[in-house]
């Protein structure tokens, strides 16, 4: 197993930029989860990985070696696909044999090879049927084992669980991740679903339109987002954000919005105005909203979604900006319609700049 | 809920009283749709009947009748004698060996050219429309006009080959019409009109065959270290198999029913070695006259093609692959 480097990755399809200078450095028998929304070119990014598209600028390394301009096959990874590519007409032992055979493995080799691979992912009973006799969750499971059969430098894998019903995707996230530890590999992970990406990536990498927007630990991305697109991406439901502007009240700079005024932590509030920030946007996480008697901004309550375990109360500030409280279960919740007030701790605002929409840092 | 269930008790008593109603209004809408459906498939019977099934059986009974030597004497019925001495007849074996001989020598090869274009065209490039097109171009090129095209070609005094084939001691004034006028080079020669003439059909086939295979599973065979030809034949070509088993049986079938160009290009010579059951029928029908031999030829080739195809059918089949 090996690491993989991409500097100054670009592509163009025409005048269409599907990604633009794109750094990333993907650790050794590290998990990264490529993840943003669709068309955002993440797939794109993975394919020129694999070596399916050539990139239009930049340089991509595997282990050592420059493999910019070298063929898929001489590139030593592998691929899970969406649609899992099984070969329909040969069977699963074949299929898993496939990728072995190509690359001239010897037959008894091969043999000792596939019972391995499949024994791993339990499909030892399965070897003799063809991919139209197998469920989906049996499908992506002889994908994956084609993909290990012959230990590549890095897997690929291309939203593999999304042909999943949403109870198996749940199981087979968990052995993904258990899979890659045991085998130590290095896996490049691309999904739309943050959920995936929290629970199976050591670092998440958001993209937006072809640009990286931010690398870190799943917890760091939750908790300090580069900027607005990450803050409003990630979390369900997503971070609340109330545009406004910066005034100073005495000492100490606020942020006026249409609903009132909020008071910023001490080191925000000197960061911004060390930026010069002035119109700027407040974000807070729905659970570190509270409703009280009194607070620091005015809305009125519209919908009420309860899920069971918690609930979201859904509020409109008087401009119309919609704010989203997450609320436990045995917390009495405000009758619809009511005027409330909500609050949050200080420690729990994340401040952005209104014109750049990145995070205010101190 | 007592109260409901009362009320629900209540309705359904109030609907008990009258199922006959429904009943026969649902047995009127079937025979009414029964009826329905006999007037529309009324068309599709009047022209089965009057131009498949009526002459189809009415051939069984020409079969039966020796034609008189002379027009406005009687037919006479001979019963199965005349089919016995035409499928006895050296004239009919050769007859049927010329037409397998025609039909292996156009029906693989044609399907091989055009998945080669089909291959060829199928790549990403530019402008490669303008060769879709002129691939394909031959499929609304009719058999007259084909023949006529290589027929000029081929001409011993005006056409461009007429010395393709041609044996160099024999003085060249003595063959009129080189090419098509020796044999075995006459039957190949119009086995390569008949293979150019079909080549756009083909071509079309194949390249919708090949539409028709996921990019994903070549992508994923070239990440499992296949190279080009590799990918050909463990991906593209099981996938396509379909299609070619396809192109198989309608290529047969063609071949067996091989007119316009044998009637253009040689009139089944040199010396009968062209002479396809198909032009064989006509000729007999309209040359000689003969319409109860041109009945049992026809019989003939009718039960010729339904082997060849339930034999293709039989075995080939188990060697294409439809799965998706």
């Amino acid at each position: 197993m090996s690491g993989v480097v991409l500097e100054g990755i670009g592509k163009r399809f025409g005048d269409v930029v599907a990604v633009d200078d794109f750094n990333l450095e993907i650790h050794d028998q590290e998990f990264l989860v490529l993840l943003g929304p669709s068309g955002c070119g993440k797939s794109t990014v993975l394919r020129m990985i694999a070596g399916l598209e050539d990139p239009t600028e930049g340089t991509i390394r595997i282990g050592a070696r420059n493999m910019t301009d070298v063929e898929p096959k001489d590139r030593d990874i592998a691929m899970v696909f969406q649609s899992y590519a099984l070969y329909p007409h040969m069977t699963v032992a074949r299929n898993i044999e496939f990728p072995l055979k190509s690359r001239n493995v010897p037959k008894e080799e091969r043999a000792e090879l596939v019972k391995a691979a499949s024994a791993s992912l339990g499909l030892d009973e399965l070897l003799d049927r063809k991919p139209s006799e197998l469920s989906g969750g049996q499908r992506q499971r002889v994908a994956l084992a084609r993909a290990i059969v012959r230990r590549p430098e890095a897997f690929l894998m291309d939203e593999p669980l999304s042909n999943l019903d949403a109870k198996l995707r749940v199981q087979t996230r968990a052995e993904l991740v258990e899979l890659q530890r045991r085998l130590n590999a290095t896996v490049i992970y691309v999904t739309h679903d943050q959920v995936e990406a929290m629970t199976m990536g050591d670092r998440i990498a958001i993209m937006d339109a072809g640009i990286l927007q931010q690398v870190d630990a799943p917890q760091k991305v939750y908790e300090e987002p580069a900027n607005l697109f990450v803050a409003r991406f990630i979390g369900n439901p997503p971070m609340n954000t109330v545009t406004g502007t910066l005034v100073r009240d005495g000492e100490q700079l606020v942020m006026q919005t249409s609903a009132g005024t909020a008071p910023l932590p001490p080191d925000v509030a000197a960061a911004a105005a060390r930026d010069g920030v002035e119109r700027a946007v407040i974000g807070v996480r729905p659970e570190h909203l509270v409703i009280g008697s009194e607070g620091a901004l005015e809305a009125k309550v519209t919908v009420i979604e309860s899920l069971g375990h918690e609930r979201h109360v859904i509020c409109h500030l008087a401009d119309g900006q919609m704010v989203i409280i997450r609320q436990a279960a045995d917390v009495t919740p405000p009758a619809a319609g009511s005027t409330v007030c909500i609050a949050a701790a200080p420690e729990h605002l994340h401040l952005f700049d209104a014109e750049t929409e990145l995070r205010v840092r101190p | 809920m007592t109260e409901v269930g009362a009320a629900q008790g209540i309705h359904l008593a109030t609907e008990a009283p009258e199922p006959e109603a429904p009943r026969r209004r649902r047995m009127s809408r079937r025979r009414r749709e029964a009826l329905l459906g006999l007037v529309l498939i009324v068309p599709a019977l009047v022209v089965f009947v009057g131009f498949i099934f009526y002459p189809f059986l009415k051939n069984f009974e020409l079969a039966l009748y020796r034609t008189a030597p002379f027009p406005g004497l009687p037919d006479t019925y001979v019963g199965l004698d005349q089919i016995r001495d035409v499928l006895g007849s050296s004239q009919f074996w050769n007859s049927l060996w010329v037409t397998v001989l025609f039909a292996i020598l156009t029906v693989p090869i044609g399907i091989a050219l055009g998945l080669g274009l089909a291959v060829l065209a199928h790549q990403k490039l530019k402008g490669m429309s303008v060769y879709r097109t002129i691939f394909s171009s031959t499929v609304a090129t009719s058999v007259a006009v084909a023949s006529v095209i290589f027929g000029t070609l081929f001409n011993a005094q005006v056409g461009l080959l007429p010395w393709l084939g041609v044996d160099p001691k024999i003085p060249f004034l003595e063959n009129p019409n080189t090419i098509l006028g020796v044999f075995p080079v006459a039957l190949v020669a119009v086995a390569g009109v008949t293979i150019w003439q079909n080549l756009g059909l083909s071509f079309i086939l194949m390249s919708a065959g090949l539409q028709a295979v996921p990019d994903d599973l070549l992508e994923a065979a070239e990440v499992d270290g296949a190279g080009s030809w590799s990918r050909f034949r463990n991906v593209t070509l099981p996938m396509l198999s379909p299609t070619i088993f396809f192109a198989v049986i309608i290529g047969g079938i063609f071949a067996f029913q091989t007119f316009g160009q044998i009637d253009l290009l040689t009139q089944g010579g040199p010396d009968e070695k062209t002479n396809v059951l198909t032009f064989f029928i006509v000729d007999e029908l309209r040359g000689q006259k003969n319409s109860g031999k041109a009945a049992v030829l026809a019989i003939a080739l009718f039960f010729v093609t339904l082997a060849l195809t339930m034999f293709q059918l039989r075995f080939l089949e188990k060697r294409v692959n439809y799965e998706r």
